[in-house]
């Protein structure tokens, strides 16, 4: 669905997926928030479940990615107020938020920024800091197109993921470096993979937004991610006395282990197989 | 498994889509010979027929064995994603099925398998989907074809039987100035000697049947999509493709570019296609399949060299008038070929033999190691007359167009010995030769 984001020169259109469900803002609502050159499609079988389960969904597009219009954010506190700001325009007041990677991060802001307006929190595939490295950011700079090879082979952990994404007969490596040029060359004027990456990089606010959290935080990460290590997630998961959920992936957690992450989802949303209907 | 870097393509030839099996610890891919799937639950089901979970149903739709195939395919060809077929003619049908209805038009190369002209001229067209053929060197043919009902692009990445080689940068790129993907039959060249979508194509596909499972015992497809094509800004720029940007009755209501960013295409070819159509390939003929796979690089460096000295030796001998193979500097399209194609051009050749239609006929006949027989890129050796047997259909100046003379003769060079084919070849135009050269009692 398309949405008018307020912002200070005027409404902004963008784009929520809504798991196939046209939004019912007075049920239980799930945010999803992608991380860097991706959109919303990285979470629709989930987005999918959650909808057709009792939940109000928005898989959004962020500002110059994919279907939303507008310059892309160039950093975490920028981005999750202009996540605020859709969610007032779309009606809901509070929702879970669930980010990957840079959207974990911006998850992260939002639930802190607001904490009255966030039922939970999870942080998908996080570290924090999020740091990116010197010669990636160079990378990203020069050769982008190159770069994003780079980072789709660290992204992932098998060259066998099952059951596939969205579904068999999907090789992820491939659709992930499709959707990561789609994205970058989405963007004629900005070079959106050094902002993204550069976004990621310069957020330093984690611990202190974590300190302003008011929900239950659950981090869900993969112990074969060598984007954001599971190593580098601990500081953040103590910060927020958040349990930690590790599925046998790589970065790419939604897209090799969907059942996986449907299970951690549930559990981290408080959504147990018992009061699931169908 | 490897993951850290990116894989290279013999690497990809053996692992992609496949690891030891979870339940058996099987490390070759098992044969997932079942027609149906169990389901875990109500819930599970509901949710696997609604595309909130991923898995398998039913094998017309999907199946294990296939997906390791399509995922294989895949990631040689550097796609996102791949459909098994039942055989190459499938894959195309299922190519066009899916973004293409009645009124719709397509613009394809005239250098064409006859299989799949016949498609396109005949069959097709009593469906309301029309085509115009273009030679697939001339360029302006094609921009003059374009109507605001096309949908498409196709050609074959070496025609058939010519070898005429596509400029796929080219054609691409006039495709997508004007909103539209390019499909290639990439067939002849497999993902080894050349890889459509680092040129600009936006979909593929490969009869199976041949260079990739190499072995000649299945018949098979598999349509590739490169996950590039955008079909949201080419309908929103042409009104073109709503098959894929608008929601679908038939299946949830699903807007297909909306659930899936790079994969559109695929799944509506798959939630629709395989579903309606039913054009699926056994699990049986897919295991066969990636059998041949696990060593395409190893044969086509072969089917390369053989054909070579296949190739340099015809081009020397008296009895042959002509020999079209992109690595002749004789042939149209040899700069091209260098260009485009620069570990070979394949083992499939045409070549016009001195005299008449008896010397061919005897020319055939008398070759032992060579099989006769409709079929290429099989490891044996194989030679036909394409005027009557794979374009018997195609009039003299449809012939003409697609460059078949009525005394040409099509190779498909195998992995044999090459000394002991070109003694065959050697002792088989000698006999031609005595056919012309004998009174005419028979």
């Amino acid at each position: 669905m398309k949405i008018a984001v307020p912002t200070s020169t005027g409404p902004v259109e963008a784009y929520a997926y809504t798991g196939g469900q046209a939004l019912d803002a007075t049920r239980p609502c799930v945010v999803f928030v992608h991380g860097a050159l991706h959109d919303h499609s990285v979470w629709t079988l989930l987005a999918r479940w959650f909808a057709n389960h009792g939940h109000c969904v928005l898989a959004v597009d962020l500002p110059g990615h994919g279907r939303s219009a507008g310059a892309p954010l160039s950093s975490v506190e920028a981005i999750a107020d202009w996540l605020l700001a859709l969610l007032s325009a779309a009606g809901v007041e509070r929702a879970a938020l669930v980010g990957h990677s840079m959207g974990a991060l911006i998850a992260l802001e939002a639930a802190a920024r607001a904490p009255e307006r966030a039922s939970r929190l999870v942080m998908v595939g996080t570290a924090y800091p999020m740091a990116v490295s010197t010669a990636l950011l160079d990378g990203a700079r020069d050769d982008p197109l190159a770069a994003i090879d780079s980072v789709n082979a660290f992204t992932h952990s098998t060259l066998a993921s099952k059951p596939s994404h969205p579904g068999p007969g999907a090789w992820l490596h491939g659709a992930n470096r499709a959707l990561m040029r789609r994205m970058q060359a989405g963007q004629a004027d900005v070079n959106l993979f050094l902002n993204d990456f550069q976004v990621c990089d310069r957020y330093r606010g984690g611990i202190e937004a974590a300190a302003r959290v008011r929900c239950p935080a659950t981090l869900v990460i993969g112990e074969r991610d060598q984007m954001a290590m599971a190593k580098h997630a601990g500081a953040i998961a103590e910060a927020l006395n958040a349990p930690t959920l590790v599925l046998p992936v790589g970065h790419a957690l939604m897209t090799e282990a969907p059942d996986a992450m449907l299970a951690a989802l549930r559990t981290a949303l408080g959504v147990a197989p018992a009061t699931a209907t169908a | 498994m490897p993951g850290y870097s990116t894989p290279g393509f013999d690497t990809l030839a053996l692992h992609a889509g496949a690891a030891p099996d979870p339940a058996t610890g099987a490390r070759a891919v098992p044969i997932h010979l079942t027609t149906s799937f169990v389901f875990e639950s109500s819930e599970h089901a509901a949710s696997l027929f609604n595309m909130e979970r991923s898995g398998h149903v039913y094998s017309r739709i999907s199946n294990p064995t296939n997906a390791v195939l399509e995922e294989r395919v895949a990631a040689l060809e550097g796609g996102s994603g791949a459909i098994a077929t039942a055989s190459g003619q499938a894959a195309l049908h299922l190519a066009i099925a899916t973004i293409a209805g009645s009124g719709s038009h397509v613009v394809a190369s005239s250098a064409l398998y006859g299989g799949s002209h016949n498609l396109l001229h005949y069959t097709m067209a009593r469906f309301g989907i029309a085509t115009t053929f273009v030679r697939p060197g001339d360029i302006d043919a094609w921009r003059a074809a374009i109507r605001p009902e096309t949908k498409l692009f196709f050609g074959e990445t070496l025609g058939n039987p010519g070898l005429d080689v596509l400029d796929i940068p080219q054609v691409s790129a006039l495709a997508h100035e004007h909103h539209l993907p390019l499909l290639v039959d990439s067939t002849f060249t497999t993902p080894w000697l050349m890889r459509p979508f680092e040129h600009g194509a936006d979909l593929l596909y490969h009869s199976a049947t041949k260079f990739l499972s190499g072995h000649g015992t299945v018949i098979g497809g598999v349509l590739v999509d490169s996950g590039r094509f955008d079909w949201d800004a080419a309908t929103a720029a042409t009104g073109r493709f709503t098959e894929l940007t608008r929601a679908y009755d038939g299946f949830h209501g699903m807007v297909f570019s909306e659930e899936s960013t790079v994969g559109a295409f695929l799944l509506r070819a798959r939630r629709e296609g395989l579903r309606d159509f039913g054009a699926s390939m056994s699990p049986h003929t897919a295991w066969l399949i990636l059998q041949g796979i696990e060593t395409l690089p190893l044969r086509m460096a072969r089917h390369v060299e053989n054909t070579r000295k296949v190739v340099a030796f015809l081009a020397a001998h008296e009895k042959v008038a002509r020999v079209g193979y992109p690595e002749l500097e004789s042939h149209p399209d040899h700069a091209l070929a260098k260009r485009l194609l620069p570990r070979g051009c394949g083992s499939v050749f045409s070549f016009d033999l001195k005299g008449s239609r008896e010397d061919g006929r005897t020319f055939i006949e008398a070759l032992k190691l060579f099989s006769h027989l409709a079929n290429v890129g099989d490891c044996r050796s194989l030679v036909i007359h394409p005027a009557s047997t794979t374009h018997f259909r195609m009039d003299d100046a449809a012939l003409a167009r697609a460059g078949i003379g009525a005394g040409t003769i099509r190779l498909s060079i195998g992995l044999e010995d090459p000394d002991d084919l070109i003694d065959d070849l050697k002792r088989a135009l000698k006999a031609a030769g005595k056919a012309t050269a004998a009174p005419a009692t028979r």
